[in-house]
């Protein structure tokens, strides 16, 4: 019994242990970054702890969805995030969000393009909040293989031919952003019949969809499991790097442009290691080391310059034409009601 | 008859081991992507011990699954040698009751468990996923220790008493002895379930503190490093001589 | 075992403790959030958004997905643990555990390997090719996923099984067969009662994950395929919904609930006749 009772204490300790192990990080010069996976060159967070001193705790996310509730829930004190456009307003209206000091930003001020901070406003108005960090456009990737007609349009998407060969995304305003714009509607629609309408499309189109897939679609192109894919620009140039069969088109009927921005919470700890790292992000040879990782499009004005891998500096996917993401919009937070309502018409799609 | 039995039982070991041959496959294959085979190479292995998120993330997964295993196991036998003299009803009812966790959704447990934590004002991190894996674990070991406990005969026991053993004396010279493979049983059952778990890990972990589920699943949609693969294969390898070296000293005694 | 009631209690109450936190206040929890909407007033419609198109459709996919995989399963499982407690006396312990085995490793990259195998380029498809046999596509359906559920299901209905199996003493089987009986008839009236708690613990082991599970079915069925517990995921994760989430989990609970019922039943004329 006695052995027991030492026993259980032993453990306990141990338990304890383990609390106090992992708050003793506290003391420490630190930053919580929480990013989503694979967005950054790991590298550069190596970088800039030996030049800071600062040591960075480094977590990642897969959805905007999936961080929001673990920023709300204040499950962990993250001091810098990068949410997509639609939640860095919808986190601003929660109150989750605290100004950004651009005085302490100078990259920022200096290397960021200012048609990115322009367009940021119809998601952070007064440009207080949010550093532009990637962008890009949503587009199709078709196998060249296997796809002979031109492909200009998203209405491809829906033909017969290529049955079991389309792969679409898999989530709500990325899926009915496609039957909207072939309607001609906003992305941003509220019309509840509008959108019940692009919903059915999406139905009529099921039985021609091989998957429903999120960033799968990079594996899946490249193997050639499948001929037509909708696909963000940076997995794009990635997919076309490793499968000189693929192209890339952004449809005429319009898409979505958007942007990740870096931000800064409301209940961070660290708010002047957050700055220096936000800064740090828009230097130009970080920004160049962290596109070439990514091969998403980047809102550094320096980067193409910089740049020495051919491939990359010569690619209209990653430097488009200014012509393309003129006019384009970018998705805005349509408030919890609209959301739901969203996601409701995915649901149906999915069950049918 | 013979013959078919064996035909049987390579075709449900192919079906096992099939995908397992794949994974092992994809840690030599040169290309990072999936299904687009370009060589081979041993550069995962290599660049595996080079990546520290991976190796940190291994060294979580045994150090919480040793430790989470550990404490449920003797939580479990505790409770299980309570609940061998309480009646039959209530025994059925707290056994129930244990079961819940694992029997609920995991990602209801999982969820649950983070709001209990925030509400009792814990810091998430190492602690709570280890405490959130004690929680699930004790049922696995109960299942196992409580049939071969009721089975037990309570008369060697009262024997050993009754030649002037202390009950501790007493427990673990008759009792321990005989629960000995429902307890290792138990205690593997346990650490298997902890070190497979990524949804209750996921929502009970704290900022930088993954296991190996939870760096995969993170993986899982952006395309799994192949330094998984490697690892996983390493990892089947380790087990495999385990069970070998396992089942041949057993064979000894 | 105890000398007094006392000291049992006294090893009961780390339990009785333990499941008040972390069994029960979680489940209130849960309870609280199911029956109250999000203004905090107690409100039913979150239980009766059960009855709408989408969520409906979905359990009854997942329950119908969930039984054939336990069916399957304990089809597959049975003849397999036979052979294995009867090899087992020859060949030791090893074959046995190399049937378990694959449980070790981790179930998100072997159904990655899965769909590997399955998909329109995948390893079957160009094995079948090299044999010049038509294509069989697999991935992104209802199949690929029930596959997926019985290859990580199977370990937890052959281990219960197995043991249970391996109880049985032989000499009871021979003297049936000495008695004329045939092997058909050997195995439902002896070895199949004196195996069916195993049994019964196994369907509950494989059927309550199968039916939760989100994991498998959004890599092998291409997300064209909405289970219940991807909805209760996608409540929770992605639309933040947890009073939703919660209440479908209750509905969830209430499959478990019977399924419990069922086994103490069983467990119950089981022990009556082994006390």
């Amino acid at each position: 019994m006695k052995k027991i009772f030492a026993f259980t204490i032993f453990i306990c300790c141990i338990i304890l242990g383990g609390c106090t192990l992992v708050e003793k990080d506290d003391a420490k010069n630190i930053l919580y970054v929480y990013n989503w996976g694979d967005y950054v060159d790991p590298e550069t967070l190596k970088i800039f702890e030996e030049e800071t001193g600062i040591h960075v705790v480094y977590d990642t996310y897969d959805t905007n969805e999936s961080m929001y509730p673990r920023i709300k829930e204040g499950a962990i004190h993250y001091d810098v995030i990068c949410p997509s456009d639609y939640m860095i307003q919808k986190m601003i209206a929660n109150n989750l969000l605290q100004p950004l000091d651009f005085e302490k930003l100078p990259n920022a001020k200096k290397y960021i393009g200012e048609k990115f901070f322009e367009q940021s406003r119809a998601f952070d108005p007064d440009n207080k909040f949010s550093v532009p960090y990637c962008w890009g456009t949503v587009g199709i990737v078709y196998n060249t293989s296997l796809v002979k007609d031109e492909v200009d349009s998203w209405k491809i998407l829906w033909d017969e031919k290529y049955r079991n060969e389309i792969l679409m995304q898999d989530s709500a305003r990325d899926a009915l952003m496609v039957p909207l714009k072939i309607m001609g509607k906003s992305l941003n629609e509220t019309d509840k019949e509008v959108l019940e309408k692009a919903r059915d499309m999406l139905i009529e189109q099921k039985p021609l969809v091989q998957a429903y897939v999120v960033d799968e679609v990079k594996d899946k192109m490249i193997s050639g499991e499948a001929a037509i894919a909708v696909v963000f620009s940076g997995e794009a140039l990635m997919i076309m790097l490793e499968n000189p069969d693929t192209d890339f088109v952004v449809p005429k009927e319009g898409t979505n442009f958007w942007i990740d921005s870096w931000v800064i919470t409301r209940d961070a700890e660290n708010v002047d290691n957050a700055h220096k790292f936000i800064d740090f992000m828009c230097r130009p040879d970080i920004a160049v080391t962290n596109f070439d990782y990514l091969g998403y499009s980047t809102p550094n004005i320096a980067v193409q310059e910089l740049e020495e891998d051919e491939d990359y500096k010569n690619s209209p996917v990653a430097f488009p034409d200014p012509a393309v993401y003129e006019n384009q919009e970018t998705y805005i937070y349509l408030g919890e009601e609209m959301d739901r309502f969203y996601n409701r018409q995915w649901m149906r799609v999915k069950v049918e | 008859m013979a013959k078919l039995k064996t035909i049987y039982l390579a075709i449900i070991f192919l079906f096992l081991y099939a995908p397992i041959g794949v994974l092992i496959a994809q840690s030599f294959n040169e290309s990072r992507y999936r299904g687009n085979w370009t060589g081979f190479t041993l550069k995962w292995y290599e660049s595996l011990f080079e990546n520290e998120d991976i190796l940190n993330a291994l060294s979580n997964t045994i150090s919480i699954g040793f430790f989470s295993a550990l404490i449920a196991t003797i939580f479990a036998l505790i409770t299980c040698l309570a609940l061998r003299e309480v009646g039959k009803k209530w025994r059925a009812m707290f056994m129930s009751a244990a079961n819940v966790p694992i029997l609920n959704a995991d990602i209801v447990t999982g969820i649950s468990l983070m709001l209990l934590f925030l509400g009792l004002g814990m810091k998430l991190g190492y602690g709570s996923i280890l405490l959130a894996h004690v929680v699930f674990n004790v049922p696995y070991v109960m299942l196992c220790i409580m049939p071969q406990l009721i089975a037990l005969d309570k008369s060697f026991y009262e024997a050993a008493l009754d030649l002037g053993a202390s009950p501790f004396k007493a427990f673990t010279s008759v009792v321990l002895p005989e629960l000995r493979p429902s307890i290792f049983a138990g205690f593997l059952l346990a650490f298997t379930m902890s070190a497979d778990d990524f949804i209750i890990t996921y929502f009970t972990r704290g900022a930088g503190v993954d296991t190996l589920p939870t760096a995969i699943y993170s993986q899982l949609k952006l395309g799994i490093h192949p330094e998984m693969y490697a690892l996983s294969t390493l990892v089947f390898f380790t087990i495999l001589i385990f069970v070998i070296l396992f089942a041949m000293n057993r064979k000894k005694i | 075992m105890f000398r007094s009631v006392g000291i049992r209690n006294l090893f009961l109450a780390p339990f009785c403790i333990w499941a008040g936190v972390f069994i029960f206040v979680p489940l209130i929890f849960i309870a609280w959030y199911g029956v109250t909407n999000a203004d905090g007033n107690f409100s039913l419609e979150n239980l009766e958004m059960i009855f709408q198109t989408e969520f409906f459709r979905s359990l009854e996919v997942s329950v119908i997905l969930a039984l054939v995989s336990t069916i399957v399963c304990l089809i597959l499982a049975y003849p397999l643990c036979l052979i294995l407690v009867e090899r087992a006396k020859s060949a030791g312990l090893i074959i046995t555990l190399l049937f378990v085995l694959p449980l070790w490793m981790n179930t998100l990259l072997s159904t990655m390997a899965w769909q590997t195998i399955l998909e329109k380029n995948g390893i079957l498809n160009q094995l079948l090719r090299f044999f010049s046999l038509p294509d069989f596509t697999l991935i992104n359906t209802s199949a690929a996923v029930v596959i997926g559920m019985i290859y990580n299901y199977l370990p937890y209905m052959v281990l219960p099984l197995y043991v249970a199996l391996s109880k049985i003493d032989l000499s009871v089987i021979e003297a049936a067969k000495d008695l004329g009986a045939s092997t058909w008839k050997t195995f439902y009236k002896i070895i199949l009662p004196l195996s069916l708690p195993g049994a019964i613990s196994g369907v509950t082991m494989v059927f309550i994950p199968a039916l939760t599970t989100f994991a498998i079915s959004a890599l092998l069925g291409g997300g064209k395929l909405l289970l219940i517990g991807n909805v209760i995921e996608q409540e929770f994760t992605f639309e933040y919904d947890w009073h939703l989430g919660s209440a479908l989990s209750i509905v969830l609970m209430i499959f478990i609930v019977v399924n419990m019922i069922i086994t103490l039943a069983f467990d119950n004329s089981h022990e009556e006749t082994s006390d």
